[in-house]
């Protein structure tokens, strides 16, 4: 018995330039509003961005967007996604609206596959993934089937935070997985704890996103979210995309 | 159609498996169809025969359908899927990633989403034959 899916992903994934998975070991570290802010801001300036909703049991990035209800994908040899205020915009929300979806670890990876292998982006210069917490499901299969994957790791300052961020980072470089650097999101005071400590781990630190009340405001609203704290903060992220070789 | 990227899944899938085994010629290939998935046969065969290449000139694809038994984690029951009970929203839903079922299935003892998809989830390859190179 075999899946024929899994053949096709690198296939389906071939014209995108940059597969960057935004990550965390953490829950509640701000990485849904990072994927978005940054997704959007790399629109702004003209490249071509896909952001893909990964956090199948938890996602938010359309709330973030402000995604109208009636938006769907097109049947197209396979699924052809919506663009939405400049990004090729995939969730699996399309499939479940308000519904829970209260998925295993199976049913997890197998949702996976079956939208890696038959969803249709396209040219882009940037595919964004909006991963869900954790180092589970979806960080393992997307290291063992999308062969160009980058991680893009979000923490907090809080040491709890970066405690367990760290035990992803050290599977990450166990895998030999490539990681672009760790962003401090919510930062409130001055230590360079966190700076320090992924530098000693020979990790670029791509720098901090302040703590910003405003941001809460911006949910639904992409342009406010752009004129927020972390929207500013982009540039230096992106920087380290960029930068990479074209 | 969907069933058309499932169809390029299926041939790359089976070329890959033909340059492992030296193949020169696919004969034949067995496609089950989970009944979850509602895929079409009518549509994925035309497919099939559309995207083929000169590996599969003279393939005979066999398009079979398998039920779809759903298990419940809960209380154990076990149940087949019933396309008849959803609306045509949910189906086509499912259609796409069966695995949102659990979004709108539930058990229909217990009344849990927590359920296992047992058999007949999408589409998988069951055989394939072919001639060797001499």
């Amino acid at each position: 018995m075999i899946d024929p899916r899994t053949s096709i992903i690198d296939e389906r994934l071939r014209s995108i330039h940059q597969v960057v998975a935004v990550s965390s070991g953490k829950g509640g570290v701000g990485k849904s509003m990072v994927a978005a802010a940054l997704a959007l801001s790399l629109a702004k300036e003209g490249f071509r961005v896909g952001l893909f909703d990964l956090d199948f049991t938890g996602p938010s990035t359309h709330i973030i967007l402000g995604v109208p209800r009636n938006l769907q994908p097109k049947e197209e040899k396979g699924i052809v996604p919506p663009t939405f205020q400049y990004l090729t915009y995939m969730s699996l929300v399309y499939y479940v609206g308000d519904n829970p979806a209260p998925m295993r670890g199976a049913d997890i990876s197998n949702a996976l596959i079956e939208l890696l292998s038959v969803t249709q982006w396209g040219k882009l210069d940037f595919l964004i993934i909006d991963m869900p917490p954790g180092i589970g499901d979806a960080v393992l299969d997307l290291a063992r089937l999308v062969e160009r994957i980058q991680f893009l790791i979000i923490t907090t300052p809080s040491l709890l935070a970066f405690d367990v961020v760290k035990k992803q980072l050290a599977l990450l470089c166990e895998l030999k997985l490539p990681i672009i650097g760790v962003v401090e999101n919510m930062k409130i005071d001055k230590t360079n704890t966190i700076a320090e400590q992924t530098l000693d781990l020979g990790l670029k630190y791509l720098g901090f996103i302040p703590f910003d009340r405003e941001v809460e405001a911006a949910i639904g609203n992409p342009t406010k979210l752009l004129c927020t704290a972390m929207g500013k903060a982009m540039p230096q992220i992106k920087k380290a995309l960029v930068a990479k070789k074209w | 159609m969907h069933e058309w990227a499932l169809a390029e899944a299926i041939l790359n899938s089976a070329k890959q498996i033909a340059e492992k085994e030296k193949l020169k010629q696919v004969t034949e290939i067995t496609i089950m169809v989970g009944e979850l998935q509602q895929v079409e046969p009518g549509i994925l065969r035309f497919a099939l025969q559309q995207m083929k290449t000169d590996l599969f000139k003279n393939t005979k694809f066999h398009i079979l359908k398998a039920k779809s038994t759903l298990k419940c984690r809960v209380c154990g029951t076990t149940w087949q899927f019933d396309l008849k009970k959803l609306d045509s929203a949910t189906a086509e839903a499912i259609h796409f990633v069966p695995e949102v079922a659990h979004s709108y299935i539930k058990c229909p003892k217990c009344g849990s989403p927590d359920f296992e998809i047992a058999s007949g989830r999408g589409v998988w390859l069951e055989n394939i034959e072919g001639a060797k190179y001499a």
